[in-house]
């Protein structure tokens, strides 16, 4: 039974396929796997890179921090797993050249540090940076450019640190663990361990900060891990990987959302196409059933041969899809490997399988309702070509296919908003397409007495078939929409995120600006033609007490809140609102009248510090004490690289204080040179150069637009199959009607023209709703999912509408070509 | 007229068909009683909405009656489901069709070789190959339907019918869509092989000369029995 079933499979797909009936139905799972499959490789593989990238930032697998010596102990056991380990440990410390005295975040490493990632240095300052795998030799000491400004020293020079003198080998521009405070104001310099002791610097009670760092085996890390996490002593604390550095990893969740959404819009749109061409392979089927039922076979032999076809058809789809997949990601994961560093890990068997699984649920979802409805044709039919079996209801096929949806969006579009938004939408945008067509195809039928006899016949015929008119104008606004979103909207979402770092967002900080040199660092900036973003005083302050209660770091369990509370904050004053904040809560202080004594705090700040609105804070600013209460809240957008603080007083409450002034401004690339000069013109102020960051952050939207436009394809090739399948689905009742027409003496011209206002009428009405449905939707991701602001782009109608007239009608007349030049009686008998 | 021992192969009993329709129930069959025994050869005529191609239906359990009951060897039809039928007609039971019903995606081979497979017999392809030679049809056994002439497909459905060996055999209008002279090859080959076969043929008519090849006839006028043997 089952051999025979098969073998009855196995042919049915070898005849269909040679006679292309299964093609669109093939084509359109490829398509969905392929886009699936190329997504969710990619992200794994982009996820775990980050995750890798993680560890670079940690300089390591995992790591354990104290404040005192981290026992012998650990490192042995981490090396009885196996592991390679390496000691960090780093201090705040006055770094002394001549008379010039200047406090540093010092690190003192050994030789096997970095154990992930690398540290970047340069032979210059300001010079390009190139990565090293070695760490400086005992003696020799590697300082920032801040550091080398800030004691007006060269390389070569020595330096005291403590009780020994080191020599300024290189310029330190980044090592991995270094964190992302860009804005820390201390300079920052590396030395080796091996020198630690003859600084004489550490001592019981001194504040430093030791680490062991491990990396090696995952296996081994996570055991060591498990033997870690019950640590007695609790002066150690163990790091693990963290958040990865915040503006990747925004760009990178981003890059997901826009990822998720085309590849989602693709199965979506493939799954019509598959709904679609699934109708048809039944339509087609039914005389072949009919004739098998009355040879004998019965519905479990036919049920079971359509199951064997299906997946059969389902695999080699799948396969080809997940290959095709495979491909894609790879293309893609080159566009990433720029900014992860290094080469991508390889993708998962796990993630290669879960495509597979997904080109079998959208065929079931789709295909298999209409198609194994073929078991219940009735034999009849072999003498009544009337007969045809009930038709599934809509509910049921819809449901399934919602099923089968809701089964594979969560799997791609991991964040939830998205999928609900993308899978209602498409629902919305079907049933309101429906509803548009419905009576779109109505009001056109009684347009048919005011025009000529090519448009009248074209007029009732969308008409007569009111309902396969409307299916199909819904099927084509899909697919149409899908382009549009692919085409137009995606690029404007993108250009809303992009337009976060304009073209010339400040890419320069000069921080410790004396109040005297503000002017002629205005003007020096001005003779320069660098555009500042604003010159901000700022006060730098303590913050000693919330409401009257002291704080203290050890307060807080999040050691970014101990972190807080242990520095200084850099305060200021402003009666203007910055135009890239956003009051949250509360209110900001008029402009024009002297503002009551008060603050205003960014929001994330607030709500890791515990503060809220109405609390009163207390601020130690050289000594004096400054109390006001904090009566706004403000989202800060940081990626905009523009001056921001997290405090900001109202006007009158700080302006007594000892302030320093900080600008930041957009330098080209090609006028560096005006940083040294700078530099040589105002000794007193430090240069913080973000460029490199920003070229990062940018590099990344850049990669992410690329990578999302090429996932689009996809969905742009799912778009055309849904146009295809659309049409296909009249093509033998037009070919039919065609021939009737023209044995009935109609002129091939007139038949032409008829069939070319019919297919117009329905590419309009599809063009006009599908770029209605696709400006709402992107107006409702723009503000519910991207969070980028988006304007109505008015090229989506005209565009739309030109798409689905030329689109139609091009497709459609060539689908009929062949009918139409063949005679009449041939087409009738061959489709009779 | 009939012998004790013959057992009939085909049993119509007051055999009534009725169908709904929008000017009330429409009766297209009424009080049908006759026997056809095994190797007999019976032409169904009438005109035109006589109720022929229903009768056929009705005998080869295509459709079910409204009243009355078939036995078609000794099995009445109305204890048998829709999939009980069908193993029925696999097993006993040969089509020839006006239209041919030949499956367009199959070659004449592989359309020979269907109700073999159904039957899920090991040996499809030769024997489809034998019967196509026998039917005159050795060269053309990879052709597909639309590659071959009306009478060419008529004789494909006609080695589809046989290939089975059948104990009965249904026609409906084999050659009412050949020319006079495809038809004249076509009815002189089904003839042939059903007699080689022994095999019962019920053949629906409206061609007299055709009719007169068989033995008997049952002529229907408007749902009734004119005539009964």
């Amino acid at each position: 039974m089952i051999a025979r079933m098969l073998r009855l499979g196995l042919g049915n797909v070898r005849r269909d396929l040679r006679a292309g009936e299964l093609t669109l139905i093939m084509v359109a799972i490829l398509t969905a796997v392929a886009a699936l499959s190329a997504v969710s490789l990619f992200v794994d593989r982009a996820e775990r890179a980050l995750h890798a990238q993680g560890n670079a930032l940690l300089a390591a697998d995992l790591a354990v921090e104290s404040a005192n010596a981290i026992p012998e102990t650990l490192a042995e056991a981490a090396r009885g797993l196996g592991l390679d380990t390496a000691r960090t440990l780093s201090m705040r410390s006055v770094i002394q050249s001549g008379e010039r005295l200047q406090l540093t975040e010092l690190k003192a490493v050994d030789e096997r540090y970095p154990l992930r990632g690398n540290v970047s240095i340069a032979d210059a300052p300001f010079d390009a940076a190139r990565e090293v795998r070695e760490v400086p030799a005992p003696g020799t000491l590697w300082a920032d450019a801040r550091l080398l400004q800030a004691l007006k020293i060269d390389l070569g020079q020595t330096v005291t640190v403590g009780a020994v003198a080191l020599r300024v080998d290189r310029v330190l521009v980044l090592e991995p663990d270094r964190g992302g405070d860009f804005f820390s104001i201390a300079p920052r310099a590396i030395m080796n361990l091996a020198d630690v002791a003859a600084t004489q610097l550490v001592m019981p009670g001194s504040r430093v900060n030791h680490r062991l760092l491990v990396a090696g085996d995952q296996k081994a890390i996570a055991a060591l891990r498990g033997q870690w996490a019950h640590l007695n002593d609790r002066s150690l604390k163990v790091l693990d990987v963290g958040d990865a550095r915040p503006e990747l990893r925004t760009a990178l969740e981003r890059a997901d959302l826009f990822l998720g959404m085309a590849a989602l819009t693709a199965v979506i749109v493939a799954g019509v196409a598959i709904a679609l061409a699934a109708r048809r392979y039944a339509e087609r089927h039914l005389d072949t059933a009919a004739v098998m039922r009355c040879l004998g076979a019965t519905q479990a032999t036919i049920t079971g041969m359509l199951l064997i076809e299906m997946l059969v058809l389902a695999s080699i789809a799948s396969i080809a899809g997940v290959a095709l997949g495979y491909i894609a990601q790879h293309v893609l994961a080159g566009t990433l490997s720029g900014f992860v560093g290094g080469a991508l890990p390889s993708p998962s068997l796990a993630a290669v399988a879960g495509a597979m699984l997904i080109g079998f649920l959208v065929l079931v979802g789709f295909a298999l309702t209409p198609i194994l409805s073929l078991k219940n044709v009735p034999p009849l039919r072999v003498l009544r070509r009337d007969l045809a079996p009930v038709p599934v209801r809509s509910a049921i096929v819809y449901a399934v296919a919602l099923l089968a949806l809701l089964a594979v969006a969560p799997w791609q579009a991991r964040d939830v908003a998205l999928t609900l938004y993308l899978l209602g939408g498409c629902l919305l945008a079907i049933a309101a397409l429906a509803i548009a067509a419905w009576l779109s195809v109505q009001a056109l039928g009684r347009l048919r007495r005011h025009v000529g006899v090519s448009w009248r016949y074209g007029l009732a015929s969308v008409a007569r078939r009111a309902r396969t008119s409307s299916v199909q104008i819904v099927a084509l606004g899909l697919g149409i929409m899908a382009m549009l979103l692919i085409t137009l909207v995606h690029g404007d979402l993108i250009a809303g995120w992009q337009g976060k770092i304009p073209p010339g967002a400040p890419n320069q900080f000069v921080i410790n600006i004396p109040p005297a040199e503000v002017g002629p660092l205005r003007d020096f900036l001005a003779g320069h033609r660098l555009k500042t973003g604003g010159v901000f005083p700022m006060v730098r302050g303590r913050l000693t007490a919330i409401n009257e209660q002291p704080v203290q770091p050890s307060d807080y369990e999040d050691p970014r809140a101990r972190r807080l509370v242990d520095r200084e904050f850099n305060l200021s004053w402003a009666g203007r609102m910055q135009p890239d904040n956003v009051v949250t809560a509360g209110r900001w202080w008029p402009e024009t009248a002297g503002a009551a004594p008060q603050f205003s705090m960014e929001s994330g700040i607030a709500e890791t510090l515990g503060i809220g609105l109405g609390d009163t804070l207390t601020y130690d600013i050289a000594g004096e004490t400054i109390r006001a209460p904090v009566t706004s809240l403000r989202d800060v957008q940081w990626d905009s690289f523009n001056v921001n603080f997290f405090v900001i007083a109202a006007p009158g409450l700080l302006e007594q204080m000892p302030a320093t002034y900080i600008t930041s401004f957009h330098l080209p690339a090609q006028e560096r040179t005006a940083l040294n000069e700078l530099v040589r013109l105002f000794p007193s102020v430090t240069v913080i150069d973000v460029a490199a960051v920003m070229d990062q952050v940018r590099l990344i939207m850049d990669r992410v637009n690329l990578a999302v436009r090429f996932v689009f394809l996809f969905t742009l090739a799912a778009g055309a199959l849904v146009l295809v399948a659309a049409l296909q689905a009249t093509q033998d009742e037009r070919a039919r009607e065609s021939a009737l027409l023209r044995s009935l003496g109609a002129a091939r011209a007139i038949v032409t023209r008829s069939l070319l206002a019919e297919f117009i009428v329905i590419g309009l009405v599809a063009g006009v709703l599908a770029a209605s449905a696709a400006g709402l939707t992107a107006w409702l991701l723009a503000g519910h999912v991207f969070h980028v602001t988006y304007r109505i782009n008015l090229w989506l109608w005209p565009i739309g509408t030109l798409a689905g007239v030329l689109g139609v009608g091009a497709f459609g007349l060539a689908g009929l070509r062949g009918a139409l030049a063949e005679p009449p009686a041939s087409v009738l008998r061959r489709i009779a | 007229m009939v012998e004790a021992i013959d057992k009939p192969i085909i049993l119509a009993d007051a055999l009534g068909k009725t169908v709904r329709s929008p000017s009330g129930d429409l009766t297209i069959l009424d009080d049908i009683s006759f026997l056809i025994h095994p190797s007999e050869a019976v032409a169904v005529v009438g005109v035109s909405g006589s109720g022929k191609s229903t009768l056929l239906s009705l005998l080869a359990g295509l459709d079910t009656p409204t009243r009355g009951r078939v036995l078609l060897d000794g099995v009445d039809l109305n204890s048998l489901d829709e999939d009980g039928r069908a193993a029925l007609r696999a097993r006993r039971v040969g089509f020839v069709f006006q239209n041919f019903q030949l499956l367009h995606s199959m070659t004449a081979r592989e359309n020979v070789m269907l109700p073999l497979e159904l039957a899920g017999r090991a040996d499809a392809a030769v024997q489809a190959e034998a019967i196509l030679a026998r039917v005159g049809l050795e060269e053309r056994t990879d052709h597909y339907p639309n590659q071959l002439s009306g009478g060419e497909q008529q004789r494909v459905a006609i080695a589809r019918a046989f290939v089975t060996r059948p104990r009965i055999l249904f026609a409906d209008e084999p050659t009412g869509n050949l020319d006079a002279t495809s038809g004249a090859l076509i009815a002189d080959l089904l003839f042939s092989l059903r007699e080689e076969a022994g095999t019962t043929l019920v053949l629906v008519t409206h061609d007299m000369k055709l009719a007169t090849r068989c033995e008997r006839r049952i002529t229907l006028t408007a749902g009734r029995m004119l005539t009964s043997p």
